[in-house]
């Protein structure tokens, strides 16, 4: 708390948004303390450019600082998911085989995790892990924040339709995973 | 309204996004269409699931904490002050710090000494924000006390004390160079649990004898000692009296590694 007007103006309008941001780069960066520094990067960030925010729609506001942030932090950290990312040309194939490798390094994270029958709403969450950060993102935009398309393709800064077709095959892929694990679950 | 054209559309149906003439040709062929309403109503079920299953992550309370600290590096202690002197009214602004005074008269002479060593304090708790940011916290990190005590010769007019106090679960995790009330001063780091304790300290320039101050701002814990010709500052977000020990244990400690050479 403070005494600072502007400090306390951010306060009012932008820290009610912090779950969605945390929420958000907990998502993207599937890390806490990654998670953490990428918010707080992106607080200061939206500090500094607090005087240009016309006060409407803070959460797209922040979102869209919090999002971009993280994708900086991918580009330097997670080469790999962050060429999936941003390459909105790259074919499906290309497409499909950087999700299955992402897939490969996320699931031999914790190999226990592959054991056993695995309660549905832990199979939900790891199936959002495994999209590919596009889809992911938009996803967690769509259904968490309940944004509508016009918010997330301000937030993401694409067309309305790319976030439609995006949504459309995060939406296949998840539901493809979730038939897939099942069949794994019933079958180990 | 065709299959084809429902299927190009389903997504926006499910997510309102469509106008209300558009809804209702839908409604009107999903009625009909078994195989569509079937579609629709799988991703109707995807969707729901989503909402009410899959994780929602809410922002720990120390990134709120470390976000207010570096954009208001300002005393919470005078916090209360706004919300009873709505409008900024001087006089409302007199009356009110009279009660807070009343009110916490078994804390007012900590009021008094925050004042006094307000800027000590306010950079002292800046530093331990910083170090709560990434990569802020150590330029050393070890917990060996031979590594972190060479480390710091040649760059500081002192030796600081880096004791380890793992056994005591105040584990040491390394040291760095910090600066404040416009000097420099050695930073050692701990962690107990997932808190962290910074200890920052320069040589004393006032006598002998032992001097210990608390103070609480910010939602941080922090503790003045001046003994051994060191002045001590130790803050964290740790309780009072888990600090009060750990400070209890490394100022004993300190003391036996001098002995010891």
């Amino acid at each position: 708390m403070t005494a600072d007007p502007r400090a306390r103006r951010f306060e009012q309008l932008v820290m009610p948004h912090l779950d969605s941001a945390y929420n958000l780069a907990r998502w993207l960066t599937r890390n806490d303390a990654d998670a953490q520094d990428v918010v707080q990067e992106a607080c200061m960030r939206a500090f500094k450019y607090f005087d240009g925010f016309d006060g409407q729609y803070a959460t797209a506001w922040l979102l869209k600082i919090v999002r971009n942030t993280c994708y900086s932090w991918l580009k330097e950290n997670r080469p790999a998911e962050e060429m999936l990312a941003l390459d909105d040309d790259l074919n499906e194939i290309d497409r499909d085989q950087a999700a299955m490798a992402i897939n490969a390094s996320g699931l031999g994270r914790s190999p226990e995790e592959l054991v056993g029958i695995r309660r549905d709403t832990e199979r939900l969450n790891r199936a959002i892990e495994m999209l590919p950060p596009p889809y992911r993102e938009i996803l967690i935009l769509r259904e968490m924040d309940d944004l509508s398309y016009r918010e997330i393709a301000e937030i993401v800064g694409v067309p309305i339709g790319t976030v439609m077709s995006r949504l459309a095959r995060a939406r296949g892929q998840l539901q493809a995973a979730l038939r897939n694990s099942a069949v794994g679950s019933v079958a180990s | 309204m065709r299959c084809e054209d429902f299927e190009t559309i389903r997504d926006l149906y499910l997510d309102c996004e469509l106008d209300h003439t558009t809804v209702a040709q839908i409604d009107a062929h999903l009625l009909l269409c078994a195989t569509c309403r079937i579609a629709h109503e799988q991703a109707r079920a995807l969707q729901n699931e989503l909402r009410s299953d899959a994780r929602r992550y809410r922002a720990p309370p120390l990134l709120h904490e470390r976000i207010r600290g570096a954009i208001a590096p300002r005393p919470r202690a005078f916090a209360n002050l706004r919300h009873l002197a709505s409008g900024w009214n001087p006089i409302a602004i007199a009356a009110s710090l009279m009660l807070t005074i009343t009110l916490s008269s078994g804390i007012t002479a900590d009021y008094l000494a925050v004042a006094k060593d307000n800027r000590v304090v306010d950079d002292v708790i800046a530093s331990h924000i910083r170090s709560l940011m990434a990569d802020h916290l150590i330029d050393v990190a070890s917990s060996d006390r031979h590594t972190v005590k060479p480390w710091f010769s040649g760059k500081i007019d002192m030796s600081p004390p880096a004791v380890d106090l793992g056994a005591s679960g105040f584990a040491l995790v390394g040291g760095r160079l910090d600066y404040v009330d416009e000097r420099p001063c050695a930073a050692l780091v701990y962690r107990h649990d997932k808190h962290v304790i910074n200890v920052l300290m320069w040589a004393h320039d006032a006598g002998n004898g032992t001097t210990t101050e608390s103070y609480s701002r910010q939602g941080y814990n922090l503790i003045h000692v001046a003994a051994d010709a060191l002045d001590y500052w130790i803050v964290s977000d740790l309780h009072q009296g888990e600090l009060n020990e750990f400070v209890s244990r490394l100022l004993m400690a300190a003391r036996d590694s001098d002995g010891a050479g």
